[in-house]
């Protein structure tokens, strides 16, 4: 008999899911890793107050049956196999919880060692297993610390470590992978965008969707792309007063010029005037060709500036008016996870995941789905997931129909996304938002300035990036890679650099030193 | 599981109720940094809300380190401000 490889798949949002669901129906053995304590990526979030997270039966979201599933454990770095797919070094336990080496330091993305503490001497009430070996997966304990066994630190002093978090850190083969990790808010630079109170639209959405939490009382929104709306509208469901709704470009309408993308994101279409008519009602105004191109306060947010743009988002003189507001959500579209792809030899081409029509990369054994493919919203991701999940099963030996109906949901919803992505550019203009001191690298704290400094002395890659430290803080890169490539015009192989990621989530020392 | 978590932020004891992140909780209470940047001490609050970002940094249970937007709270945690770089304490 011969033993088929299982399907392994990293994200558990849209593509994940649905690719997690294709593979068990195709007759695979399918282990799903998600980072969250719940499926259901960004878009399927649910209310995750109230109730116990056990897995697979919270929420709208649900996981198919028969897939082993690793909830908050994130893959921290990964390798290729020879053979074809990778290995995958994993991290479960509460998020930026300690391992076995409890107050060991944490390894820096650049590679120094943090400064390390040594080990203590308690051991964690349940440490992580030794000898795991390839597809082995953590006990059932092991991975959460029992509340009862915790000290409390009534007095407010810090509580003793050892009894902080459990975190286990294993390492599974995974020969045939579905990497559908997603992808995070893109956000411009301008002053006083690093005020606290100043966040990205999918933060204020996230809070508002699965913590019933407002982000502040008196919010702007602003940026560009459709996902504005829901975000005002979530916005307003916490109990928000939402000031205003800048649209940096054309009006959402913009996508009826294009009848193949309109035609095809028909349902999506009734959604926005759902938005539109529920913003609509309680008057917030949406403006169009305006931005946000100043926030003010002392500490935090207190204000914000906003100004008309012209047709290349430069700000128009004289057309600047101060607004209060204790809230600024910033969304420019989004920018995909690609380090997961990247580490595991994916190719890629444009800023995505390059993919053929099975979702499969150019690494072996490797296929994608969701966002780091190409940003198109839950829809499209879930059918590239079934698409991905499917091919995937097929890859693990598995005899399986070709997903016919998931390839057309593929071509209608890429034709959409790239009507929606025409009509949402990011305009040029927005390198004239940030002053000299305005910072671009908010980690390494580099302003505009030092950028500058750093590509006269250091032209080109990797020197200009050590020059100027940007993207070598802690999210390396993340979020200012593309902008710091696009202010010093970088060559596309030098924007690269930005993606290029070993370690996916740093992670402790400590947790090293048990990864075996 | 209990309805209610008792934990305490910088000394003083609140409670917060299970499945919170420990940023919504911080959020909650009214706060909007409780983080200062390594080089020039400047505040920092939530920032991409999933992880991504590393601007919401906090200290739990004497780990620094911990992003809040991504940290469930637990029964007993001491949350407190971080400061710059942080050693454990
Ligand atoms: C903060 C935020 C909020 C959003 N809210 C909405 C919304 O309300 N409505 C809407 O239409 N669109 C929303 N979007 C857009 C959203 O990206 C897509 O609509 C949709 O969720 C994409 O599905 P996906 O499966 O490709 O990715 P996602 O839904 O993002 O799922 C990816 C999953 O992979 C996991 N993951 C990533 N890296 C790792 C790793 N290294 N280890 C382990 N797990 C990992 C993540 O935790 C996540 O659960 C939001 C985006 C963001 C960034
Ligand atoms: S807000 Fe970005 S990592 Fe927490």
């Amino acid at each position: 008999m011969t033993v088929h490889p299982p399907v392994t798949v990293v994200g558990a949002g849209p593509a994940g899911l649905a690719a997690a669901s294709a593979a068990t129906a195709a007759g695979a053995r399918v282990r799903l890793i998600d980072a969250e304590p719940s499926p259901g990526g960004q878009y399927l979030r649910g209310d995750a107050l109230g109730r116990a997270y056990d897995g697979a039966k919270v929420h709208g979201a649900r996981v198919p049956d028969g897939v082993d599933y690793l909830p908050d454990t994130e893959v921290w770095a990964l390798e290729p196999l020879p053979g074809g797919g990778a290995r995958l070094h994993l991290r479960t336990g509460p998020a930026d919880g300690s391992g076995g080496a409890v107050g060991a330091g944490r390894a820096d993305p650049v590679g120094r060692p943090g400064p390390s503490t040594g080990r203590t001497t308690g051991e964690p009430d349940a440490a992580p297993p030794s000898g795991t070996t390839a597809d082995d997966r953590p006990g059932p304990m092991g991975v959460r610390s029992a509340p009862s066994t915790r000290p409390r630190a009534d007095d407010g002093r810090a509580a003793p470590l050892e009894a902080t978090s459990t975190v286990a850190v294993h390492t599974v083969d995974a020969p045939v992978l579905v990497l559908a990790t997603g992808a995070h808010d893109r956000v411009l630079p301008f002053p006083g965008w690093d005020l606290p109170g100043v966040v990205t639209a999918g933060a204020a959405q996230a809070l508002a969707k699965s913590q019933r939490t407002a982000i502040g009382h008196n919010a702007v929104v602003a940026g560009t792309g459709p996902f504005l709306l829901p975000v005002a509208r979530s916005l307003h469901g916490v109990g928000a007063r939402v000031a205003a709704v800048l649209e940096a470009g054309a009006p959402v309408s913009g996508w009826l010029g294009d009848p193949g993308g309109a035609a095809a994101g028909l349902g999506k279409l009734g959604e926005l005037a759902g938005h539109t008519a529920a913003l609509a009602r309680r008057r917030v105004p949406y403006r169009t060709r305006t931005a946000v191109i100043e926030a003010h306060g002392d500490g935090a947010l207190e204000a914000v500036t906003t100004a008309r743009l012209d047709p290349r988002w430069r700000p128009l003189p004289g057309t600047e008016r101060t607004i209060a507001a204790d809230a600024l959500c910033l969304g420019f579209g989004f920018t995909p996870r690609l380090e997961a792809a990247i580490a595991a030899g994916c190719a890629t081409s444009g800023g995505f995941v390059r993919v053929d029509a099975a979702q499969a990369t150019s690494a072996r054994g490797v296929f994608a789905a969701g966002e780091p493919t190409g940003i198109g919203g839950a829809a499209l991701a879930a059918a590239e997931g079934e698409v991905a999940g499917t091919a995937a099963a097929r890859a693990a030996g598995h005899p399986v129909a070709p997903p016919l109906g998931a390839l057309r949901r593929v071509r209608t919803g890429r034709r959409f996304a790239a009507g929606l992505a025409a009509a949402h550019p990011i305009g040029p203009g927005w390198k004239e938002w940030p002053r000299d001191d305005t910072l671009v690298c908010r980690c390494e704290e580099v302003a505009l300035r030092d950028l500058h400094a750093a590509a006269r002395s250091a032209p080109g890659g990797r020197a200009f990036r050590l020059a100027s430290r940007a993207g070598l803080g802690l999210c390396q890169g993340r979020v200012c890679g593309r902008n710091t490539a696009e202010l010093i015009g970088l060559t596309d192989e030098d924007a690269r650099r930005f993606d290029r990621r070993p370690i996916a989530v740093p992670i402790r020392l400590g947790d090293l030193a048990d990864d075996t | 599981m209990s309805e209610y978590l008792t934990v305490t932020v910088d000394g003083e004891r609140v409670t917060a109720v299970p499945g919170q992140t420990v940023a919504a909780l911080l959020i909650g209470l009214g706060r909007r940094s409780w983080r200062t940047t390594r080089g020039e001490g400047r505040p920092r609050g939530i920032f991409c809300g999933i992880g991504v970002c590393f601007d919401c940094l906090v200290v739990v249970n004497g780990e620094p380190d911990v992003r809040a937007c991504r940290r469930r709270v637990a029964d007993g945690d001491a949350i407190r401000v971080q400061h710059g770089a942080q050693t454990p304490s």
